[in-house]
C-alpha cells in the first residue's frame, strides 16, 4: 500500500521558548509541566502516524488533545517545531515542515484540500464562487473553472443554489459547499477538521453517509478529526486516539473497542455499543486454542456440547451435538431454518457479532463455527466469548 | 511658591522654542518646495471649483443625483439629494458649497488614499501599529489651531493649506478603521484562503480586503464627515466655501447668514453620508 501522509516524531509547541520545551518533551514532561516551566503550550509531542492512500484515518480525542493541531501540520497551518510531515506529491514524498513557500503553495493548491469546522466560506461570494476559490487561487482560467465547479456542485446536489450567497444557506448546506470546494481542487488528500461537529445530529448522520458514498468512488485519502467516537467508528478505517498532545493508541476501530490501551481510551469507548463495531473474527477462539476431543475431533465450546471432525484439508467432515449427529448451516440461512437442537451455525470472519448472537439464540445457545472463504474451519465462538466481548472483560 | 516648584519653573524646557526653530529651519531652507507644492495644489483645487461652476448649477445637481442613484440604486435617495442641493441654490450659497464640496471630497479621498495602505500595513505588522498609535493620537487630539500656525507659515493662505490641515485631522480615522477592519477578519476565512494556497497578495485582495470592506467604507463616511467638521477651521487660513461664510457671520454677529451656511453644511453632510454608505438599500 502507498503512503499518503507520514508523521515522523512530530512535536508542535506554541510559544517562544521552543528549545526549552523540546527538551522537556524529551524528558516526558506533561503539557501542564511545560506550560508552568516555559509558558509554552504543548500542541503535540512525539506523534508518529502513517496514513495510507485511500483510507480514512480518524484523529480522536477530547478538545485540547492535539488532534486538530496534528491535522493542521499537514498543510502547515500550524508550524511543526521538530520532526517531519511527509506528504505525497505525485510520485515523491515532500516534507511539509521544511519545504519552501512555492512548494507549500503547490501542495495546498493541488495535493491537500481542507474542510473546516466553521465552514470557512467567504460570505460575500456566491456558492459557486466559493467552490471555485481553490481553482481561482491556482490561476485556472475562468471557463475551465466554471465547468469544474458545475461538476462539483452536481456531485453534492447544490446546483440549484449556485447563485445564492453562503449565508443564505443552512449549516448542512454550507458544509456541502465546503466539501465541494475541497473536492473541486481534485487534491488526493483531504483534511477534515471536525467538519460535522457544528451540525445538528440528523444532518450530521446524513453528511457522514454522503461522505462515505462519495468516498466509494473518489477514493481520497482523508484525515478526519472528530471528538465523537460513534462518528469515528462509522467512517474510520483507522482510529488514532490522542490525549494531552500525545498519541495513546492507533489501530482499526475494533482494536480500539476490544483492546483499549488505557483508562482514557476505556472512558472513551464506555458508551459505544460493541455490537455496532465487532465482527465474528474479533471474538472467536482460534482452532488451535480449542480443546481436542480425540480422533480428529475438536470441541467448539468449553461446556463440550458440540464437536466437529476436521479433515486434513481443514474442512468439516462431521458434526455432533449433545452426542448426536448434527448439521452445519450458514448464518445467512438463519431465517429459513427451524429451531432445532441438531443445528450448528457457521459464520464468516466478517459476519457481525449481532448476527452471531442471533444464531446462538436460534440454536439453543450452541457455539457458532467460523469458516474462511475456502470453507476451512478457522475457529469457534462460544457464549462466553460473546459475553466477555460485550462486557469488555 | 515652594522651592521645588520654583526650581522647576526656573529651568523651563524650551519645547516651544525648539518647535519654532524647527519650523524656521524648514521655511528658511525649503520654502520654495513648500510654496511650489502649495501653489500647485491651489491651482488644482481652484481649477476643479471653476470647472464645476462653469456648468449650470441645476445640471450639477442633476449629475450628483444621478450618481446617488447609481451608487445606491434608490430613487428616493436621488430625489432627496436633488431637493437638498436645490435648497442650497435657493439660499444663494451654491458657489461656496461647490468650494466646500471640492475641499471635502479631495480631503477625504487623499486621506483614504494614504490612510488605507497605512492601515493595512499596521494590521499586518503589530509593531508598526504600536509606533503609529501615539502619532495618530497626537494628530487627532492636538487642537487644530496649534497646527494652523505652522501650516500657515509653510504653505501660505489658500485652499491648499486648508486641505492639508483637514487631511492631518482626518487621516487617523482612515488608518484606524482600515486597521480595525483588516484585524477583525475572521481567522477561519483567512485560514481557508491559506489552506487553498493563496499568496500573500491573493490573501489581501481576495480575502482580507473584501472582508474588511464594510469597515473601510464606514471609514470613508467618517472621513467625509470629519472633513466637513474642519471646514470652518480651514476657512481661517484662507480656504473658501461655507466655512468663510460662517466665520464672517461670527465676526459680524449675523444670525441669519450663520444659520443659512450652517444648514447648507448639514445638507451637504447628509447628502454625502447617504451616498457613500454601503449596504443601505444597495447591494450587500
Amino acid at each position: 500500500m502507498n503512503i499518503a501522509v507520514d508523521f515522523k516524531n512530530v512535536d508542535i509547541v506554541f510559544g517562544n521558548d521552543t528549545k526549552g520545551s523540546l527538551s522537556l518533551i524529551d524528558s516526558g514532561a506533561s503539557r501542564a509541566e511545560i506550560l508552568e516551566k516555559t509558558g509554552n503550550v504543548l500542541g503535540c509531542a512525539g506523534a508518529n502516524l502513517t496514513v495510507n492512500e485511500g483510507e480514512i484515518s480518524v484523529l480522536m480525542g477530547l478538545s485540547g488533545s492535539g488532534k486538530s493541531t496534528l491535522l493542521r501540520a499537514v498543510n502547515r497551518l500550524n508550524f511543526v517545531s521538530r520532526g517531519q510531515v511527509m506528504v505525497k506529491d505525485g510520485d515523491k514524498m515532500v516534507d511539509v515542515v521544511s519545504c519552501d513557500e512555492a512548494t507549500l503553495r503547490r501542495l495546498r493548491q493541488h495535493q491537500v484540500a481542507m474542510v473546516f469546522q466553521q465552514f470557512g466560506l467567504l460570505p460575500w461570494r456566491t456558492v459557486e464562487e466559493n467552490v471555485g476559490l481553490g481553482l481561482e487561487l491556482a490561476g485556472m482560467p475562468e471557463a475551465e473553472r466554471k465547468a469544474r465547479v458545475g461538476k462539483q456542485l452536481d456531485l453534492v446536489n447544490l446546483t440549484p443554489w449556485a447563485k445564492k450567497y453562503a449565508h443564505e444557506l443552512s449549516g448542512g448546506m454550507q458544509q456541502r459547499v465546503g466539501l465541494a470546494r475541497a473536492f473541486a481542487t481534485e487534491a488526493p488528500i483531504l483534511l477534515m477538521d471536525e467538519p460535522f461537529s457544528a451540525l445538528d445530529p440528523l444532518i450530521r448522520t446524513k453528511l457522514q453517509d454522503e461522505l462515505l458514498q462519495l468516498q466509494k468512488t473518489l477514493k481520497k485519502t482523508i484525515i478526519f478529526v472528530s471528538h465523537d467516537l460513534e462518528e469515528a467508528l462509522k467512517i474510520g478505517n483507522t482510529i488514532t486516539i490522542m490525549e494531552g498532545g500525545r498519541i495513546v493508541q492507533s489501530g482499526p476501530p475494533e482494536d480500539i473497542v476490544l483492546r483499549p490501551a488505557n483508562d482514557y481510551v476505556r472512558d472513551f469507548i464506555a458508551n459505544v455499543n460493541p455490537l455496532s463495531v465487532l465482527t465474528a473474527w474479533n471474538v472467536m477462539r482460534d482452532r488451535r486454542d480449542l480443546e481436542d476431543a480425540g480422533e480428529g475431533w475438536l470441541w467448539l465450546d468449553r461446556r463440550k456440547t458440540t464437536r466437529f471432525k476436521i479433515d486434513a484439508q481443514g474442512l468439516v467432515a462431521a458434526a455432533e451435538r449433545n452426542g448426536k449427529p448434527a448439521v452445519w448451516i450458514s448464518v445467512d440461512e438463519i431465517e429459513k431454518s427451524s429451531d432445532e437442537a441438531s443445528h450448528v451455525f457457521w459464520a464468516k470472519p466478517g459476519t457481525s457479532l449481532k448476527l452471531v448472537m442471533l444464531a446462538m439464540h436460534r440454536s439453543q445457545t450452541s457455539p457458532v463455527a467460523l469458516f474462511d472463504d475456502q470453507s476451512r474451519f478457522v475457529g469457534a465462538i462460544g457464549i462466553r466469548d460473546v459475553l466477555s466481548a460485550v462486557l469488555r472483560r | 511658591m515652594d522651592p521645588v516648584s520654583s526650581l522647576l519653573a526656573a529651568y523651563k524646557i524650551p519645547i516651544g522654542l525648539w518647535g519654532k526653530a524647527f519650523f524656521t529651519f524648514l521655511t528658511d531652507n525649503f520654502n520654495a518646495i513648500f510654496r511650489g507644492f502649495s501653489n500647485g495644489l491651489n491651482l488644482l483645487l481652484d481649477g476643479l471649483v471653476d470647472a464645476l461652476l462653469l456648468l449650470p448649477p441645476v445640471a450639477v445637481v442633476a449629475l450628483i443625483a444621478l450618481l446617488a442613484w447609481y451608487l445606491q440604486r434608490s430613487r428616493a435617495l436621488a430625489i432627496g439629494v436633488a431637493l437638498g442641493l436645490l435648497f442650497i441654490i435657493n439660499q444663494g450659497l451654491w458657489k461656496q458649497t461647490v468650494e466646500t464640496l471640492v475641499l471635502v471630497v479631495a480631503a477625504a479621498a487623499a486621506s483614504m488614499l494614504i490612510g488605507v495602505p497605512l492601515g493595512i500595513w499596521a494590521a499586518h505588522k503589530p509593531k508598526v501599529y504600536r509606533v503609529m498609535l501615539p502619532v495618530l493620537d497626537l494628530m487627532q487630539t492636538l487642537p487644530t489651531f496649534v497646527y494652523l500656525i505652522p501650516v500657515l507659515t509653510l504653505f501660505g493662505l489658500g485652499n491648499a493649506p486648508g486641505l492639508i490641515v483637514t487631511i492631518i485631522f482626518v487621516i487617523p480615522t482612515a488608518v484606524r478603521l482600515t486597521h480595525l477592519g483588516v484585524v477583525s477578519v475572521p481567522k477561519a476565512i483567512i485560514e481557508a484562503g491559506e489552506a487553498f494556497g493563496a499568496t500573500k497578495r491573493q490573501l489581501l485582495w481576495k480575502v482580507e480586503l473584501p472582508a474588511a470592506l464594510p469597515t473601510i467604507m464606514a471609514g470613508l463616511t467618517q472621513c467625509i464627515m470629519l472633513s466637513l467638521s474642519m471646514v470652518v477651521f480651514a476657512a481661517l487660513i484662507g480656504a473658501g466655501g461655507l466655512g468663510t461664510e460662517i466665520n464672517r457671520a461670527l465676526g459680524s454677529r449675523k444670525i441669519d447668514l450663520g444659520l443659512e451656511a450652517g444648514l447648507a453644511i448639514v445638507v451637504l453632510a447628509i447628502v454625502l453620508d447617504r451616498m457613500t454608505r454601503i449596504g443601505v438599500g444597495g447591494k450587500k
